[in-house]
């Protein structure tokens, strides 16, 4: 065999025993990956806010422009509409990488594959969530949301978008390797956002009737927390399987 | 330490009929092997399965005589895999892309080093398009520069001549050959004649469980 050939010297093929460290770099780069992909499809992160601006605007011309009503109705509504502009985004969130190879290349890295589907979920957040977080007070005056629960309702949203993002990416993940897996990813998606739905829209409930949000916003990080901890794993997990098929 | 893979009574089925049966493997440091076959007789399953992609198999497999369950992280910061499908980004540049596999592989973003491995592969000038604007060839090339950007020693590498003109493909084969003679190994699936040379073996599947073996 070529041992003559150790000559060529730094170049040698060396096998490692250990994986090198270097998780934040593969992290960091997976963030800055996805952000530029995202912001060069810029329609992609357009859609899900358009879609919730459309569907607030339909109720006020669908059941009556009666404020008294509207703001009745209004958390349930905006919180509802925000959870459905979420799920409509997740479905692209592993696909196309998934299509073009990329995603067999991230199975295969020596990193932690939970970290890095974090680190695609939290870019997910930060173009889908956070944007639709801000957005929904502006929508909540259409519906005549009563002053005081604008905050309360940014926050809730921000907080409860998180945890939407980090559940549906498991269904994601699951769907991923189905050729048509929207419907499937709704279907096994929507009965887990109803604790965070709940928690959500009684925040803002709680603010319009001047209780304490404190409780629901807490339950709300709880929940976020419990999703942070292990969302990861069932994700990374999913995405075997999925791959495996 | 060596390198070493292998794999023990290796048997694949797929839809009620057998790929692969009774498989056995050493690939050793310092080898070209080549999965030959007809299309459909597993050729890309077989390697998915030696880099640790699928898990649906029997038999055991075996990284520098350790159980693969045991010492896969060690045999994943030794592996360099391409697949059928490129992992090209069509809207990032060929840069961007290879900033990420740079990355992912643990290494320290060194712009330099990224520019030595495109220009390796004739892709000076095209370093700023986004791939979508490369030809496939160019794409696969992109793919391709992986091989010199982060250098590890086993190469599992599926159709990597799809859309590589003839320059490039001779290119290419001197690559392997040389990966081969400096101890690294290299697993390929291939429909193009590799010129014959001391490093190469062959592995034939088809023909279900009645395996010609090497």
């Amino acid at each position: 065999m070529p041992a003559s050939e150790g000559a060529l010297g730094k170049e040698e093929a060396v096998v490692r025993a250990e994986p090198r460290g270097g998780l934040a770099v593969a992290v960091w780069a997976t963030l800055k990956r996805d952000l530029l992909l995202l912001l060069r499809r810029r329609s992609e992160v357009l859609n899900p806010l358009v879609f919730f601006a459309i569907v607030i605007t339909l109720f006020p011309i669908g059941i009556s422009p009666d404020p008294a009503l509207l703001a009745a109705i209004a958390p349930g509504l905006l919180w509802v509409a925000a959870l459905l502009a979420a799920l409509l985004s997740l479905d692209s969130l592993f696909r196309a990488d998934y299509d073009d190879g990329s995603l067999e290349q991230l199975l295969l890295t020596p990193q932690p594959l939970a970290m890095l589907a974090l680190a695609k979920v939290a870019v997910h957040w930060l173009l889908t969530g956070l944007p639709l977080a801000l957005m929904a007070p502006v929508l909540g005056i259409m519906l005549a949301l009563p002053a005081g629960s604008y905050l309360v309702l940014a926050v809730s949203l921000a907080l409860g978008s998180a945890s939407l993002s980090l559940i549906g990416a498991i269904g994601a993940a699951l769907t991923v390797g189905l050729s048509r897996g929207g419907v499937l990813l709704s279907l096994l998606v929507l009965p887990l956002y109803i604790p965070v739905l709940i928690f959500g829209a009684g925040a803002v409930q709680a603010a319009i009737f001047g209780d304490s949000v404190l409780a629901h916003l807490a339950i709300l990080g709880a929940l976020l927390a419990l999703a942070l901890i292990f969302a990861p794993l069932a994700i990374a997990a999913s995405l075997r399987i999925s791959i495996n098929g | 330490m060596s390198l070493r893979l292998q794999a023990r009574n290796l048997a694949c089925e797929r839809d009620d009929r057998w790929l692969f049966r009774g498989l056995d493997l050493d690939i050793r440091a310092g080898e070209i092997v080549r999965v030959e076959g007809p299309n459909g007789s597993g050729k890309t399953t077989l390697l998915k399965i030696l880099s640790g992609q699928l898990a649906d198999y029997e038999g055991e497999l075996f990284w520098n005589e350790q159980p693969m369950r045991k010492s896969r992280d060690a045999f994943l910061a030794n592996l360099l895999y391409l697949g059928h499908a490129p992992g090209v980004k069509a809207a990032l540049t060929p840069l961007e892309n290879l900033a990420w596999y740079q990355a992912l592989a643990g290494h320290a973003p060194s712009e330099k080093t990224r520019m030595s491995a495109l220009e390796e592969l004739g892709l000076v000038g095209f370093e700023d398009v986004p791939a979508a604007q490369l030809s496939a060839g160019q794409q696969r090339r992109v793919a391709l520069a992986r091989l010199s950007l982060t250098p590890r020693p086993l190469w599992v590498l599926d159709e990597p001549f799809t859309a590589i003109d003839r320059d490039g493909v001779a290119a290419l084969e001197r690559r392997l050959v040389e990966h081969a003679r400096r101890g690294g190994c290299v697993l390929v699936t291939t429909h193009h004649e590799l010129t014959p040379c001391a490093e190469l073996r062959r592995i034939r599947l088809g023909g279900g469980g009645a395996n010609a073996g090497i």
